[in-house]
């Protein structure tokens, strides 16, 4: 009986996501006595699964195998699954995850949870505790078939690396007969330093309060300093001063940062639910009485104009005395 | 071109979360019902205007009781020709998704196009299942979605960036912000949507559910928040990095 980790990968390197991921499937397996078993798509850094608990990767090294074609990902899981017997497959609910884990639960018929945000509780079944409701609530929910799927939620779990180390083994799987027909035509962004806003530990964030688009020169100023992902509400992504894919909240990116700054944004509900997940939150608003601050730890109350500038510098200052 | 779009019954964006009986069942009371937002703001309007340009039916399928009745109208307001509820208790993704291919199997419907996930269970699950049980190509997260005879080319979202992928038709995709912007429901619309047809269909008797939900529960409130003198953020940085430790 052992935990079956999908792992993905970005320019070769295995995501941070997934690694996640390994560790989690990795706890699961050493509760269940079991062997934790990483089936990584071409990944050239696959050692390092070893370090979260990972006992052997299984390595696909063909580069068709893909989240574009979540066939033929879905093919090789069920062969690596067999091979060492899995009773759990654990993904990260991150771009792959959402392709992949719903067919392979259709195809296989074990059920599958996703956002999770902790280990089972193997007491009676194997229940997960899940986000809902965008994260104004969690749900916890019993997987009732004998092979069970999870996919979790991204930075809910912090990662501790030992020292352990797992073999790695190439695996030859033949997905030649298998395909969705999706061609990949190009691919847009994703290559630059900043780390995207599901992953993104620091984020930076502003909304209407900064009352235009010309005004983001110091949001951004600010997320270099930190090395943060910027964000933004909903209005202003509505209105076209920021770019659709910064919108956090509810019905945009839901983010667990361990820091999430808000400039010149009231709090309304759909925001919170995107954002609660944060472990700390700075507001900075010049209203007192902005929703907001009922929701933050630190809170400002103050003009962004004066406050952020000043507490750009601030942050500069630290950095420059703490590297 | 037939496009089926399932639609969800999700509590309005503004709703107070609580449950009931002791925290096993959500709390209806006082909840106002929409139409899951990336089903209706970014899939469903999609699905209109790839109809509208080109020609064709948009078929709106829901799973539930006769409470989302409501909703369905909505989506018949803003234009969609016709709607099915299939009358089962949507226990979870994998029963709903059964259900909505037993009935699109023989219906010959060109592309299932629906929102990335609900605001309330946020599984992100029916599609892939969908395509699955349909044997079709699934891209989700899908952010553009352009349409030339048999083939559809999408933006799927990945982290920090989009893939561009082409694919022949039929297929499943799911709608992430961007793919289309949110209508507003005209009179017209909201009164020929009395007559369009809705027909109900009895289960498939083929699904089971794969989870159960045992219990909900609230996060834990937050403490106070800690207010800082607007003209010491140095004392804000301070805090941020011995108190919070998170810089």
């Amino acid at each position: 009986m052992s935990v079956l980790i999908v792992v993905d990968t970005k320019n070769g390197e295995v995501k941070k996501s997934s690694l996640e991921a390994a560790q989690y499937g990795a706890k699961v397996a050493a509760s269940i006595g079991g062997e934790a078993v990483a089936l990584s798509l071409n990944a050239s850094n696959a050692e390092v699964l070893g370090t979260v608990g990972v006992n052997k990767v299984l390595n696909v090294t063909d580069s068709s195998v893909s989240a574009s074609d979540p066939q033929k990902v879905v093919a090789a899981i069920v062969a690596a699954a067999n091979q060492v017997g899995a009773k759990v497959v654990v993904f990260a609910h991150d771009s792959t995850g959402k392709a992949v884990a719903p067919r392979l639960s259709a195809k296989s018929g074990a059920g599958l949870v996703t956002n999770v945000t902790s280990l089972p509780d193997t007491a009676s079944g194997f229940v997960v505790s899940k986000n809902v409701f965008s994260g104004k609530a969690h749900a916890h929910v019993n997987i009732l078939s004998d092979e069970k799927i999870v996919s979790i939620l991204p930075n809910a779990f912090g990662l501790a690396a030992g020292e352990g180390s797992a073999s790695v083994e190439d695996f030859a799987v033949d997905v030649s007969g298998i395909s969705s027909g999706i061609t990949v035509k190009a691919v847009k962004g994703g290559n630059s330093d900043v780390v995207p806003l599901p992953e993104a530990e620091l984020v930076v964030s502003a909304g209407r309060g900064l009352k235009g688009p010309e005004n983001w020169g110091m949001v951004e100023e600010m997320a270099g300093i930190l090395g943060a992902t910027t964000a933004c509400s909903r209005p202003v992504a509505d209105i076209g001063w920021r770019p659709h894919h910064e919108h956090v909240g509810q019905t945009g990116v839901a983010i667990r940062p361990n820091l999430y700054i808000a400039i010149g944004i009231s709090g309304a509900i759909q925001h919170l639910a995107g954002v609660n997940g944060s472990k700390v939150i700075v507001v900075i608003n010049k209203d007192p009485e902005a929703p907001f601050f009922k929701a933050a730890d630190y809170g400002v109350v103050g003009d962004a104009f004066e406050v952020v500038p000043r507490l750009n510098e601030a942050l500069r200052k630290f950095k420059a005395a703490n590297g | 071109m037939k496009i089926l779009v399932p639609i969800s019954k999700v509590p309005d964006t503004t709703s107070k979360i609580a449950f009931t009986d002791g925290d096993s069942k959500f709390n209806e009371e006082g909840i106002q019902w929409i139409v899951n937002p990336y089903d209706e703001w970014y899939a469903l309007v999609r699905a209109l205007e790839l109809v509208e340009a080109g020609g064709g039916t948009v078929t709106v399928i829901n799973v539930g009781d006769a409470t989302s009745d409501p909703v369905i109208r909505k989506a018949l307001a803003l234009g969609a020709h016709e709607a099915v509820r299939v009358d089962v208790n949507p226990a979870d993704s994998y029963v709903i998704a059964k259900e909505i291919s037993a009935y699109a199997a023989d219906k010959g419907f060109d592309m299932v196009l629906l929102g990335k996930e609900t605001i309330s269970y946020n599984g992100s699950e029916v599609g892939g299942m969908l395509a699955e049980f349909m044997n079709l190509p699934y891209i989700s997260l899908a952010s553009k979605l352009e349409v030339n005879g048999d083939t559809a080319t999408l933006d799927r979202t990945t982290e920090g960036g989009v893939e561009v992928v082409e694919v022949k038709l039929p297929l499943v995709a799911s709608a992430n912000k961007g793919m289309a912007e949110q209508r507003i429901p005209n009179m017209r619309g909201i009164m020929a949507a009395r007559s369009k047809p809705l027909t109900v269909v009895a289960a498939s008797g083929g699904a089971e559910a794969k989870t159960s939900y045992v219990k909900y529960g609230l996060p834990a409130p937050k403490s106070a928040v800690k207010l800082v003198d607007p003209e010491n953020m140095d004392e804000l940085v301070n805090l941020l990095h011995t108190e919070a430790k998170s810089i």
